[in-house]
């Protein structure tokens, strides 16, 4: 974008204080880094809140915080994976995503360069899933007070009339479909922070499943339940699933998709990919007459082709997960205590 | 103790005067030291463990152990 | 995945399995010293597969398990002053010391760092030279030759702010304390398959002929293990003792003779205290007298250290095969993985906790 005069915002290379104290280099911030990415009818008009129709059926509201390290991965940044991550925990609800919050806290001395990069990819991952941005904050701290970048997105969907999807629908029966590969994300991040030895290859997943998703209850509109499996991966969240319904959930080891570099760092470094944060893949409970219908949808997506059906809900076993190994046997999957570190023994 | 992942040399280097190298473990490439495997070539597999390839996996002992077991399948 | 896939192969698994089945006409007490090969088996549901004349026990195979409190407890010091980093694998980070462990000492503004290798902690030490930077350099065998290079590179590069605090044990050892004792009851062993692949299985001849028990080294991967355990079955219904490789693509007889070099310059054999168990002689290595000024136990003044067990715990006794741990008491009360009274039941090779993990309702599985 070429500039006509200079302002003193170019004279900085970095955030600083003042950006953030709402005066004149508040104003030219916005104006210079946030708005030419960001711009649309909502937020142009720069009130204090944003003003939208509702639409019919139900409201969808949800928030989430980001404070990814690395702030730059492979395969996106905090400012897209916060996009893609508030458009998810819409569309897994049944709602239709529609209009985005985004609260920045910088860290003074935040490179401008990084945080217009990070802003671009915002306005790029709001365009792709077809969402707008509504409404926006920023506020500065001082260095050492945050790491970097803190992202805040919270969002607003609507939920058509009659469509019921929810994490206590559970029935035994339904067939447990996962929509791809497991661990992409976790394992990116893992692999790039220093210190890991790697070089990695492995891509963070991170994508807005909304358009999926719509298509998928199309196919199958008596889908019981949806998920994304971010923090804690796979198992934490058919644990959660398995509890809320008050039903069992059994999988079928041999039928995870893992792709070879996840797998084989996630080896290395004696992690569970069941147990690492996905960004770009959803869980879907269906029942089981159609199943069929809903994995063909998903494997015919981008973000679905390496969709399987893992397996099926059952009545044993309440609130549990077991997972069917290749050979045989029978083992609990617990909901993972924590953060995943890497170990040798 | 335990957690050692076959993988296959792919680049030797230097680095602060000890022997290292590249080691793609199913396509997710890693460092390892190779000081314990000095004869290694490029293309043969080792075992990592803590960033450090400790064995030369023997191919023509996996292959023969191979063979046992499905000759015991065949009976 | 190359020389893993084929370990896991079902198919071959099951042929084993039935081989054992028709090879078993005895009931045999078989004991692996490998925190690897406990996880493996439970994972993988062997111990489910196997006949039920076989009783697989878990011994004191996870060298997390075994390091003694008061280095726990002396981390956690080091830590906790100003200008130190502590470095250690994520292994020991969850680990209880007297009274909180190292993941809590990070949030109370310790500088705890979590790396793969102990190289990396040689990074660290030469990216911050105005740091005293501490590497708790746990393991058995498989681990030593890394902790020794890290010392005797840091001797080379005169890197003169970076020390080991070592908790380094060996197997034979505790395999002759598991034999000797009068109420053991195993009867054969699996040998851990990447320590032999360092140490070669000349001492374990030794320990087969003493006590008359046959060791096989083992793998980590279902197929691997079955074979090895088949084998050891096989040897025990034959009446005969001695080793028998069943890791032939990794175990030589001899080992790893440049790894054992660099071990043997750093480190020399000391008698060594086991959580749990007691002081088992000459089975903990030490930094050599030359290395001194890269002991951190010698480096670091903790002052005095007393520490402090809970009475409840038994992971002693699981340790050493007595106690299953779904039969003590405290599992899956007070004693959980987010509430672990022990070692065993917070590190991932722990046995406690891979029961916890795997079987912890084993009434409500069915075969």
């Amino acid at each position: 974008m070429q500039l006509s005069c200079p302002s003193p915002i170019l004279q900085h290379e970095t955030v600083q204080m003042a950006h953030g104290a709402g005066g004149r280099l508040s104003q030219e911030l916005t104006a210079r880094v946030f708005m030419p990415h960001l711009n649309n009818p909502v937020l142009d008009q720069l009130d204090d809140q944003a003003r939208f129709d509702a639409e019919p059926g139900r409201i969808a509201f949800t928030t989430d915080t980001y404070v990814v390290t690395p702030v730059f991965f492979p395969g996106g940044n905090i400012g897209d994976l916060a996009v893609n991550g508030t458009v998810n925990d819409l569309c897994v609800g049944g709602a239709m995503p529609r209009y985005l919050s985004a609260g920045f806290v910088l860290e003074e001395g935040l490179p401008l360069a990084d945080l217009e990069r990070i802003v671009e990819s915002m306005a790029e991952a709001a365009r792709k899933a077809g969402v707008v941005i509504a409404c926006g904050d920023t506020k500065v701290v001082q260095k050492g007070q945050c790491d970097r970048i803190f992202i805040n997105t919270s969002g607003v969907g609507f939920i058509p009339p009659g469509r019921d999807v929810s994490c206590r629908n559970l029935l035994p029966g339904d067939a447990v479909l996962l929509s791809g590969t497991i661990g992409d994300h976790g394992m990116a991040i893992l692999t790039t922070r220093e210190g890991l030895s790697f070089q990695s290859r492995i891509q963070s997943d991170s994508a807005a499943l909304n358009g999926m998703i719509a298509d998928v209850l199309q196919a199958a509109p008596n889908l019981h339940a949806m998920r994304d499996p971010t923090r804690g991966g796979v198992a934490a969240t058919l644990n959660e699933l398995a509890v809320s319904s008050s039903v069992g959930i059994e999988l079928d080891e041999g039928a995870l998709p893992v792709r070879e570099e996840v797998r084989g760092a996630a080896e290395l470094l004696g992690i569970d990919p069941l147990s690492v944060a996905n960004e770009g893949k959803v869980l879907l409970v269906v029942p089981a007459a159609e199943a069929d219908a809903a994995l063909a949808v998903l494997r015919a997506h981008e973000h679905g082709s390496k969709a399987a059906i893992i397996g099926e809900v059952v009545d044993e076993h309440p609130g549990m997960v077991v997972i069917r190994t290749s050979l045989g046997s029978r083992r609990i999957l617990d909901m993972p205590l924590g953060e995943q570190l890497p170990r040798i023994c | 103790m335990c957690l050692a992942i076959p993988g296959k040399v792919v680049a030797v280097t230097d680095e602060n005067g000890l022997k290292m190298g590249t080691v793609d473990i199913n396509g997710a490439l890693t460092k390892a030291c190779l000081e314990y495997v000095p004869d290694i070539q490029l293309g043969q597999y080792t075992i990592v463990h803590a960033g450090f390839a400790l064995k030369i996996i023997d191919e023509e002992e996996a292959a023969e152990s191979l063979k046992l077991w499905d000759e015991l399948l065949g009976k | 995945m190359k020389y893993i896939d084929e370990y896991r192969d079902p198919a071959r698994a099951h042929a084993l399995i039935d081989r054992i089945r028709q090879v078993a006409r005895h009931d045999w007490t078989i004991m692996e010293i490998c925190g690897g090969q406990t996880h493996s088996i439970l994972r993988n549901g062997i111990d489910q597969l196997l006949p039920s004349n076989i009783r697989l026990v878990h011994g004191p195979g996870c060298p997390v398990c075994v390091t003694p409190l008061e280095t726990i407890d002396r981390a956690l010091c080091i830590a906790a002053m100003p200008e130190t980093i502590l470095v250690s694998f994520g292994d020991m980070l969850r680990v209880p010391g007297s009274g909180k462990d190292l993941f809590m000492a990070r949030s109370e503004g310790a500088d705890v760092r979590i790396v793969f290798s102990p190289l990396e902690a040689l990074q660290i030490a030469r990216d911050n030279p105005e740091k005293e930077v501490v590497f708790l350099a746990v393991g058995f065998e498989t681990t030593a030759p890394a902790n020794a290079m890290a010392v005797h590179q840091a001797a080379r590069e005169g890197l003169g702010n970076f020390s080991e605090l070592v908790s380094q044990v060996m197997v034979p050892p505790a395999m002759r304390a598991i034999l000797s004792s009068p109420d053991n009851r195993v009867q054969g062993f699996l040998a851990a398959g990447h320590v032999c692949a360092i140490m070669g299985w000349k001492e374990y001849e030794q320990v087969a002929e003493e006590f008359g028990v046959p060791i096989v080294p083992a793998g980590f991967e279902p197929v691997d293990l079955l074979d090895a355990i088949l084998k050891t079955v096989e040897l025990l219904e034959a009446g005969k003792s001695g080793v028998l490789n069943a890791y032939g693509r990794v175990v030589s007889r001899e080992g790893n003779p440049q790894a054992r070099k660099v071990m043997n310059q750093v480190f020399e054999v000391t008698d060594r205290p086991w959580r749990g168990i007691g002081v088992i002689p000459a089975s903990g290595l030490v930094l050599r007298e030359q290395y001194a000024c890269f002991d951190a136990e010698k480096r670091f003044d903790v002052g005095h250290i007393s520490p402090h067990e809970s009475p409840l715990c038994r992971s002693g006794e699981v340790l050493q095969g007595y106690l299953k741990p779904s039969d003590c008491p405290a599992f899956g009360k007070e004693c959980t993985p987010q509430t672990p009274l022990g070692a065993t039941m917070v590190s991932s090779e722990g046995a406690c906790a891979a029961y916890y993990r795997y079987h912890r309702n084993p009434e409500k599985q069915c075969n």
